[in-house]
């Protein structure tokens, strides 16, 4: 089912980002299987009540994978899939970057690397303070860790205890100028957030049964916010895009996108 | 008519720069694609520094360089340049004076398609605020060109706002950019347009077809907005009645700096075209520019709505 769920996103996100003509397919593609995890199988949450108190709340950090949380929130039901097409275009609710005050499911606008963590913070701190049990999600991407605000974030994260705050870092080895190693290394991830008092978990990105692992880990993980450090592959599902640094931000042409989609259907 | 837009008209000129001055470093922040300093990487891989995705981080680091004797420059969006690194840019280039160039590029509404995030409307008004810093709006590829040199020459901390669409050619090589110093495209005596960036072509059209219908108004190019030119505002002024053009918020703007400058020497009537304080969306750059009024024909309407408040 979850497998069944991440193709058809797959598929949303070639014909999204093609139908728009830009936009940003090698980040979205490689956080497909963490997305769908936490919106088909994790996530307490009601589409039809998208301001629902105890929702959980998911928050994507790294917002130019925009098209892959509107295929997840339209697969929901948050709103129609038709409105898929209209990404990027001038009126629509689908913005270039994730706008909380136009599309229901969108927690937080972000676009703006870095800041996402920061927003789970004080939504779990809010969640102590109202005595709501509600988890909060958090997707970063492995260039984004560069950012010294994810480190402010994590350090806060740790020093308020904040256990309801699980983190993904979608580690896709890619950035915009190249390999996130070569421009400005992150490295040893784990070992950052281990040291900054986080559980860390490494993981296959793409395992659906180590992510959901993962997760049920860091719900039994008490005292300290949990991360999990996936490994995954920029693009991936599209042979042409994977591990690609050039389809960062490039919009598939008509037949390209045909021929990823034709990559899909099995 | 070739269409250059004014990023990859400074890529250019970093690289004309590096040949002839070994001070010149540059910096960028996981976007060397997009703002043309991979030029300069590929020719002086030894000077330039990819920082990663860590605005704050390029400024100091800039501030740096530039306290040991460098000329740096240091590359990202306006969006993150002015608004990311706003307090790096205070207190550690703009507060000490240091020789940074801060060349922001996708600066305004024709980022297009990205959206609300990554459209700075806000930064010339963040800038000009920071005493010492000298903010720089070039209008065309030839502009830029001499601007970046011109900003290298000048001791002191520049911010260089550029944008992402090609933009048409105004200027040849004959033209002087002086720093400092607007330029008169058109001189017309029943009004002046004052623009900066891609809205002093949007002037030279509405320009056209204000004389068309025999409103003949003058057009001055406002690069330098901080120092402003207030002997050209003066002289603007004389005509009576003023439009602004920016590709900015009015708040703050290039609008805000030339009415700072007439209430206090010679009121005229005045409108700023420019957007009007909202934050921007996704769409096409032409739709947008549309859209928020950013045309020959919203100038057009303007000058003559200043003509008739004579
Ligand atoms: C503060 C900030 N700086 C720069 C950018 C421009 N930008 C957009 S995506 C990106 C690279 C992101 O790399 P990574 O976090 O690894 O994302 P992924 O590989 O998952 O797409 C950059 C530099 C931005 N959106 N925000
Ligand atoms: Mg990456």
């Amino acid at each position: 089912m979850l497998q069944e769920k991440a193709r058809l996103i797959r598929q949303d996100i070639v014909r999204m980002i093609g139908a728009a003509g830009s936009g940003h397919p090698g980040g979205s593609l490689s956080g497909v299987e963490i997305v769908t995890a936490l919106y088909f199988h994790v996530l307490r949450h009601d589409p039809r009540r998208p301001d629902w108190p105890e929702r959980d709340r998911f928050i994507l950090s790294k917002g130019h994978a925009a098209p892959l949380l509107y295929a997840a929130l339209a697969e929901s039901g948050y709103f129609p899939k038709e409105e898929l097409w209209t990404l990027r275009r001038l009126g629509s609710r689908l913005q270039g970057h994730p706008d909380c005050k136009s599309l229901p499911g969108v927690e937080i606008s972000t676009g703006s690397l870095g800041q996402g963590l920061a927003v789970a913070n004080g939504l779990a701190l809010a969640g102590r303070l109202d005595g709501r049990d509600y988890r909060v999600y958090v997707l970063l991407g492995d260039g984004e860790l560069e950012e010294g605000m994810v480190w402010e974030a994590a350090m806060a994260a740790a020093h308020y205890n904040l256990d309801k705050v699980m983190a993904f870092v979608d580690h896709n080895h890619l950035q915009i100028d190249g390999r996130v190693e070569e421009v400005m290394s992150p490295e040893p991830v784990a070992e950052k957030f281990r040291s900054f008092g986080w559980h860390v978990i490494e993981i296959d990105g793409h395992d659906f049964r180590q992510i959901l692992a993962a997760v049920e880990e860091a719900r039994r993980t008490s005292g300290r916010p949990t991360v999990a450090v996936a490994e995954t592959v920029k693009g991936k599902g599209v042979s042409f895009m994977e591990n690609q640094v050039d389809w960062h931000g490039v919009a598939p042409k008509p037949e390209q996108v045909a021929r990823a989609l034709a990559e899909l259907e099995s | 008519m070739e269409k250059i837009a004014t990023r990859e008209a400074y890529g250019r000129a970093l690289v004309d720069l590096g040949r002839l001055e070994r001070r010149i470093v540059v910096l960028d922040a996981d976007l060397s694609k997009s703002t043309k300093t991979e030029y300069f990487a590929k020719e002086f891989p030894e000077r330039f520094f990819n920082m990663g995705i860590a605005e704050q981080n390029l400024m100091g680091t800039a501030a740096g360089l530039a306290l040991a004797g460098k000329i740096p420059f240091a590359s990202t969006f306006a969006v993150f340049a002015a608004g990311r690194a706003y307090d790096q840019i205070r207190n550690t280039i703009a507060y000490p004076r240091l020789n940074v160039k801060i060349a922001a590029t996708h600066a305004g509404l024709s980022v297009g398609e990205d959206g609300a995030s990554h459209q700075a409307l806000e930064d010339i008004a963040l800038m000009r605020a920071l005493p010492n810093m000298t903010v720089i709006v070039p209008a065309d590829a030839e502009e830029t060109r001499q601007a970046v040199k011109a900003a290298a020459e000048h001791y002191g901390p520049v911010y260089l706002r550029l944008g992402r669409m090609n933009v048409p050619r105004i200027y040849g090589n004959d033209y002087r950019f002086i720093l400092g110093k607007a330029d008169w495209l058109r001189r017309g005596h029943m009004a002046t347009i004052i623009a900066c960036g891609l809205m002093v072509a949007e002037a030279l059209r509405a320009q056209e077809m204000l004389a068309a219908q025999g409103l003949e108004v003058g057009v001055l190019n406002m690069s330098t907005i901080k120092p402003l030119d207030r002997e050209a505002v003066m002289e603007a002024a004389e005509t009576g009645a003023i439009v602004t053009a920016e590709e900015h918020n009015v708040v703050g703007g290039l609008g805000s700096a030339v009415a700072e400058a007439l209430v206090e020497m010679k009121p005229v009537p005045m409108k700023r075209v420019g957007v009007q304080d909202v934050f921007g969306e996704s769409g096409s750059a032409e739709e947008l520019l549309t859209k928020y009024g950013l045309t020959a024909g919203a100038i057009l309407e303007a000058v003559k709505e200043v003509i008739r408040r004579k």
